[in-house]
């Protein structure tokens, strides 16, 4: 994997929501088809991290090269048309629309993507309830969604954030089996995880950020002999 | 043939008068809540576009010898062309703020349009002819039915059907409610969403000036003529609840005809005579009913909306069709 080309370089970003600066020079990389994972407490910067790579915070300043383009000064829409993939948080359902149209929103940025049916064979769930209005499915469902849609667009990069969270263990495997086929597809995953026994067997790579910042990386072959600095950092 | 003591020919009259009124308030609040619902902003101006819509179509004639049928495609466009201007110069800057912002924004707007053409046209209305094609009446059995009020409804009917369709049934519409309920998120999956904004106010305009264009042979075409229906707009708006796109054209309809039918005297003999029956049961001289008919008779028909509005309010605070936040 070392080999690989850099995929998505993140040099000196800072970020803002309106008057209060959230990210102080955040510096990282993630080669082409790498599974990175960002750790860190819950108000370190991680989910403004993937938000400002998007542009979806307030004013951004550094550096964002997407496959070798530079994104810091683009509208979210033309970030998004490079190849990025965006599962947010709060998953981000629409209630307005059923499970398919949900599905179908995102329109393509790749010609590479899933077709429908792929999906369906992937989530069989969503088959069953695509005239289901979005927000009427479970929170398995809902969470199987907000990542098979972006899976449709043919996105190369994918932004997940907390996608195991507040999910029983069953779906959380199949989340852990999906992660593994799109690594097979060569599909380069960036994730915002609190459940580190979910996040530590998938990654290739770890960061650990603190107060805006990036304060450790390292690989998956170290995470052993790193687990007492991720304890202090972390209190896992 | 009489119904509570009206003469039918009179209930039908005024269902037809109703419904006419109904189709305008429709439109005009259709496109309310489609701007209301991406935007955010109480388009206060509404009424004000309609006028030019209107006066559109009597300058095209006028000055340029166009008649109704160009005038009724011509004239959306450019009115609808100049909201995308007032768009991208002013309202893109307010999204962020609080409604009032945007309300008070576009409600100076709106008398900065209507002190423009009053300097221009005065406030004595303008005659504009029925197109040729339209003249005359048909009778269908029971009535003579004017064949140009019939247009009305069927073209605002077939705008509304077209509108929701989009919205309900599309690709395009989907973005719509999408970007309606988070549009960062759908703008972070690539669709421009600006634009996709200003489009949508384009188009909300363009259907408050086809209402005008609609309007203008059955009306006197006046500078003031927005601020007079747009009031009752919005309180149709209301009640169907903000936002809601079939909502507002069943109300907008509904009340067209509720008003209709208060003016007909029949609302009132209704709602007054279970109040009868019991003042007689009693023996007692008439004292409610009176005032129930009068309240709902054609004497209250111009408040009959406000006064279902209060109670629509009171009852669900949200709108008819309106969804709790």
């Amino acid at each position: 994997m070392a080999s690989a080309p850099e995929y998505l370089r993140v040099s000196d970003l800072h970020a803002f929501y309106g008057e209060s600066h959230i990210l102080h020079g955040v510096d990282f990389t993630v080669r082409r088809g790498e599974v990175v994972t960002l750790l860190g407490r819950n108000g370190a910067g991680r989910t403004t991290t993937l938000k400002a790579i998007l542009g979806l915070t307030g004013k951004r300043t550094g550096s964002i090269m997407i496959n070798g383009r530079e994104a810091i000064r683009m509208a979210p829409h033309r970030i998004a048309q490079l190849g990025l993939g965006y599962c947010p948080e709060e998953r981000g359902i629409f209630s307005s629309l059923s499970c398919e149209e949900n599905l179908m929103l995102p329109p393509r940025v790749a010609s590479s993507g899933m077709s429908v049916e792929e999906i369906y064979a992937m989530f069989p769930n969503l088959k069953e309830r695509r005239n289901s209005q979005g927000t009427r499915l479970s929170g398995g469902e809902q969470q199987m969604l907000a990542v098979a849609r972006i899976l449709r667009t043919g996105a190369q990069l994918l932004l997940l954030d907390e996608i195991s969270e507040g999910l029983a263990p069953v779906i959380v495997q199949a989340l852990d089996r999906m992660i593994r086929q799109l690594k097979a597809k060569g599909l380069t995953i960036v994730m915002v995880e609190q459940n580190f026994r979910f996040a530590a067997p998938l990654a290739d790579r770890f960061y650990v950020m603190e107060h805006g910042r990036i304060v450790e990386g390292f690989g998956a072959g170290e995470l052993d002999a790193k687990m007492d600095m991720l304890h202090e950092y972390l209190g896992i | 043939m009489e119904i509570f003591g009206v003469p039918l020919p009179a209930i039908l009259g005024q269902l037809l008068l109703g419904l006419v009124n109904g189709s305008f308030y429709a439109m005009l609040s259709l496109g309310l809540a489609v701007i209301f619902g991406l935007l955010n902003i109480i388009n206060f101006a509404h009424g004000a576009l309609y006028m030019m819509g209107a006066f559109g179509a009597y300058i095209l004639l006028e000055y340029a010898g166009v008649g109704y049928w160009w005038a009724l495609l011509l004239s959306p466009l450019i009115v609808g062309a100049f909201g995308i201007v007032i768009e991208r110069v002013l309202l893109q800057w307010i999204y962020k703020l609080d409604h009032l912002y945007g309300l008070l924004l576009t409600f100076g707007l709106a008398l900065i349009l209507e002190g423009v053409f009053r300097d221009q046209f005065g406030v004595s209305g303008q005659r504009y002819p029925v197109p040729e094609q339209l003249q005359g009446a048909t009778n269908v059995g029971f009535m003579m039915l004017p064949n140009y009020r019939a247009w009305v409804v069927v073209a605002s009917l077939a705008v509304c059907l077209l509108t929701w369709y989009v919205i309900e049934r599309t690709k395009l519409g989907a973005y719509l409610r999408a970007g309606t309920e988070n549009p960062k998120l759908v703008q972070a999956f690539g669709v421009n969403v600006p634009l996709m904004i200003t489009l949508t106010y384009g188009f909300g305009v363009a259907l408050a000036a086809f209402a005008g264009v609609l309007a203008s042979p059955v009306i006197q075409i006046n500078p003031l003529m927005g601020s007079n229906i747009i009031i009752i707009v919005f309180a149709v708006v209301v009640i169907g609840g903000m936002g809601s796109i079939l909502g507002s054209v069943i109300t907008g309809l509904g009340l067209g005809i509720v008003e209709g039918l208060t003016r007909a005297g029949l609302l009132g003999a209704i709602l007054g005579w279970p109040f009868t029956l019991v003042e007689r049961l009693f023996g007692a001289e008439p004292f409610i009913s009176p005032w129930i008919q009068k309240l709902f008779g054609p004497e209250g028909s111009s408040t009959i909306v406000f006064v279902i509005m209060a109670i629509v309010l009171l009852v669900r605070p949200a709108g008819l069709f309106g969804r709790e936040k």
